[in-house]
């Protein structure tokens, strides 16, 4: 089969992203803050071009990494689905480095700002590398770079409170890759392959068989459990808080738009590719994922409400919306899984959005953490508070904006999956939605009323590079309601070349 | 508590003030404090007024005080016993059901050394077989991991990379130039240093007069025939740092960095990490565009044979050795100098 030359973009985004990081280790840091941003643009470019050209090929393709076919040498697979979520994510990384260039600037060491922008840049290579990846090994590989890389995110900005969280991530989240690690192993034991086509087929041999039943069960659970770590599912997500909230701007949008976002699809990766969804369907394990994700719905959202620090707030809802995305999985149903990836990208672009547009209204009263401050935030700093009341819109669920189809896409989910869960989804999701309307709106609320008595806000400069990227944001948001349809199809037609 | 109260609260949190309903009372008499004043109270009504809400206000804080003390009390002894033994013994539980639960899964995996388990199959039958002839490589995991696997060897080099820059945005104290002022901490590492470690110690010093060329050399001689015997990058990487380890430890900061500074650690991490790039993305390129490679395998045996396996292993054995010489520095002084 001839090879156009359009194919090779999977592999030339994970090796740029990778030689950007070593190469930026060498550059002086005002460079290679722009490094980073053009890195972002330039993997957003490429992969816009192969989305297009996959929608015309109409199936998926693999690309040898290398002169020696799999299962023997590596190899990665592009599909639509990945092709788009590559899009979406190197744009969220672009603009986050450029909304928070003027805090990072500030925040981190001057002579390690280089060290900081190699992180970023590899977390977008292993974003990359986990999405167009064939072989879980090879996920592994780049589970550990991303790892590494947020631990190093948190700490940027070194104070006790994020030195402290980066321990804690440290911890919870090497105790995710462990149970990962232990799942791969039990795989290759019980399979002996690594690629994730021939585990699948073997996979069906033996559940036809009936054949190590229990250990087939473990390793969903393992996968499950230890991925679910990694991406702050409720019970598991104590290490959250404190890392989004204090530590950059530009840290905090990466950790939760692109960090937790990668082993969320790669969990689903690997439900469909590795074991078999079917397999993974008739699993208890998803009952596990689905009563996780509601209590987290819940749970998320009143700590949100409870919280007196807005970037702690943004924080707390991020494990409501983590919440929402594991109740979809655990749905049991392939348009629960379609609804999931919806909704996963719309958090990832509104989560950014209120990351940036936070530190941004914050800096506009002082630096204050209390919500009483941020009164009339919205007048002293305009992009920020039109970012802010977007996003927070678009997670509520307001039509047009993306929060709302997501919203839709899981109820209709629940509707197809009948039964118990139809029930408690739909409630679950009225509840949370009335929750987010409380927590959200009001702060919306509070940007636009007049500023308390005797509060003088302070002088700030604005910087143009956070207006840019704010304006970016606000437009993103947009985009992804408006686009919402074509942006399922891929999303379903990806899901069909997964198979 | 009372359903007023309840609707004051969320009143209050909902229009984001704070403090209680006494203190903006209290804010709005000093603020404007001449309608206060203009207002006409019969001052012996006043006096039974104040003195019956000083009188509730005392006991309401003498019981305040009662609840407080001993809710205190028994959050700080008996509850927080409580709590953490039930804390513990829950752990323990479900540590113990992890447990029994994956041994249990353990024993109904394959048998170890089954001629008919599932991992006997065609994949490690190829790289057993045609090995040898397709990578060149006599060193079966040599030409597994950098050659059939290259790529997963690149994101294993680029962890060891990034864990380095990790533990730099960490450590590094930064890199003062002569004349300039050193910092407290820099101060403070250095006093850390000389106190706690050894200097000049000559036994160690001979010993390592005679052990560090014997261990550098055999570091080298493992990774150049990687792809010929056991070994390779990783192994001998690690046997290069720790001769560097050694020498440091012996002979001080001041003459190992004569030798190793914080420059030669990135200029050869990242050329090492270049050239790995570069060479397989070469036959990344043309594996996948299907393209004629002309990169020769020689004689399998020989010392220069086997392709890329050579240079890719003296890179990982660079990126090893100074990523633990790196190590090993910085959490002992924040620097290399």
């Amino acid at each position: 089969m001839h090879m156009q030359f359009v194919q090779n973009v999977p592999f030339f985004s994970i090796m740029l992203c990778m030689i950007c990081g070593i190469v930026s280790a060498m550059l002086p840091s005002r460079v290679a803050k722009w490094v980073t941003v053009a890195l972002g643009g330039i993997v957003a470019a490429l992969n816009l071009w192969l989305t297009f050209f996959l929608a015309g090929y109409g199936q998926s393709y693999v690309y040898l990494m290398g002169h020696f076919p799999a299962p023997w040498g590596n190899e990665i697979r592009a599909g639509i689905l990945e092709s788009v979520l590559a899009v979406c994510f190197s744009v969220i990384l672009m603009l986050s480095m450029l909304g928070g260039m003027s805090k990072f600037e500030e925040q981190v060491h001057h002579g390690k700002q280089n060290l900081v922008c190699v992180m970023l840049d590899l977390v977008l290579a292993a974003m990359m590398a986990m999405l167009y990846t064939n072989d879980l090994f090879t996920g592994y590989v780049f589970i550990e770079i991303m790892t590494l890389a947020a631990c190093a995110l948190i700490m940027s900005r070194q104070n006790g409170r994020t030195l402290v969280s980066a321990i804690r991530y440290m911890i919870m989240s090497l105790l995710g890759s462990g149970l990962t690690l232990l799942g791969i192993t039990m795989t290759y034991n019980v399979t002996g392959h690594l690629l994730m086509e021939n585990i699948q087929e073997t996979f069906a041999k033996l559940h036809a068989t009936g054949q190590y039943q229990l250990p087939i069960t473990v390793i969903v659970g393992l996968f499950f459990v230890g991925l679910g770590i990694k991406s702050a599912l409720y019970p598991f997500h104590t290490w959250l808080p404190d890392a989004y909230g204090y530590s950059t701007p530009t840290a905090s949008a990466v950790l939760s738009s692109i960090i937790s976002k990668a082993y969320i699809f790669l969990l689903i990766k690997i439900f469909y590719r590795v074991i078999g969804i079917q397999i993974v369907m008739e699993n208890q394990v998803l009952t596990l994922a689905f009563a996780f994700g509601i209590v987290g719905m819940m749970m998320g959202s009143i700590d949100a409400i409870f919280s007196h620090d807005l970037r702690r707030m943004v924080a707390f809802s991020s494990v409501a919306q983590i919440g929402y995305i594991y109740a979809g999985l655990g749905l049991g149903v392939h348009v629960g899984y379609a609804a999931a990836i919806f909704h996963m990208v719309m958090h990832a672009f509104a989560k950014s959005a209120l990351f940036m547009s936070a530190s941004a209204l914050a800096d506009a009263s002082g630096n204050s953490k209390r919500f009483s401050d941020l009164r009339g935030a919205g007048f002293r700093h305009p992009a920020a508070g039109v970012c802010f009341t977007i996003a927070s819109m678009s997670l509520v669920g307001v039509p047009v904006l993306g929060g709302f189809v997501a919203k839709m896409y899981l109820s209709d989910a629940a509707i197809t999956a009948g039964g118990a869960r139809m029930w408690i989804m739909l409630a679950a999701l009225a509840v949370s939605t009335l929750l987010n309307v409380l927590y959200l709106m009001k702060t919306v609320v509070t940007l636009y009323r007049p500023a308390r008595e005797g509060f003088s806000a302070p002088a700030v400069k604005r910087s143009w590079r956070t207006e840019i990227a704010l304006w970016g944001f606000v437009a993103a948001n947009v985009l992804v309601g408006l686009l919402a349809d074509p942006l399922m199809q891929a999303i379903r037609s990806g899901l069909v070349m997964f198979d | 508590m009372k359903a007023s109260d309840l609707k004051n609260r969320f009143h209050r949190w909902l229009y984001e003030e704070d403090g209680s309903e006494l203190d903006r009372e209290l804010e709005g008499a000093l603020s404007n404090p001449s309608e206060r004043m203009q207002r006409e109270i019969d001052p012996e009504t006043f006096a039974r007024h104040e003195a019956q809400a000083d009188e509730k206000r005392h006991e309401l804080l003498m019981e305040e005080e009662k609840n407080y003390r001993r809710l205190h009390d028994w959050g700080m002894t008996k509850g927080s016993r409580l709590v953490k033994n039930a804390y513990r013994a829950a752990a323990v539980a479900v540590l113990i059901a992890v447990t029994v639960f994956l041994i249990r899964t353990v024993i109904e995996l394959p048998p170890f050394g089954d001629p008919n388990n599932l991992y006997n199959n065609e994949v490690s039958a190829r790289y057993i077989e045609q090995g040898i002839p397709e990578t060149g490589a006599i060193n079966f995991v040599a030409g597994m991991i950098l050659d059939y696997r290259a790529f997963d060897t690149f994101g294993e080099s680029t962890v060891l990379f990034v864990a380095a820059c990790s533990v730099l945005i960490l450590l590094k104290l930064g890199e003062h130039e002569k004349g300039e002022k050193p910092t407290p901490a820099m101060l403070e590492a250095e006093y850390d240093d000389r106190h706690h470690e050894p200097k000049n110690d000559e036994i160690l010093q001979l010993a390592a007069k005679i052990l560090v060329p014997i261990v550098l050399f055999y570091g080298i001689y493992v990774v150049l025939n990687g792809h010929l015997s056991p070994g390779g990058g990783f192994s001998g990487g690690a046997i290069m740092g720790a001769a560097l380890i050694l020498y440091l430890n012996a002979y001080g900061f001041e003459k190992a960095s004569k030798i190793f500074t914080f420059k030669t650690f990135r200029w050869v991490t990242f050329v090492s990490l270049m050239t790995y790039a570069g060479l397989k993305s070469y036959s990344f390129f043309t594996g996948a565009n299907h393209i004629e490679s002309h990169i020769p395998k020689g004689t399998p045996g020989a010392i220069l044979s086997s392709g890329f396996i050579l240079p890719l292993n003296i890179c990982v054995g660079l990126i090893v050795m100074c990523t633990m010489y790196a190590f090993y520095t910085l959490f002992r002084k924040g620097g290399m100098k």
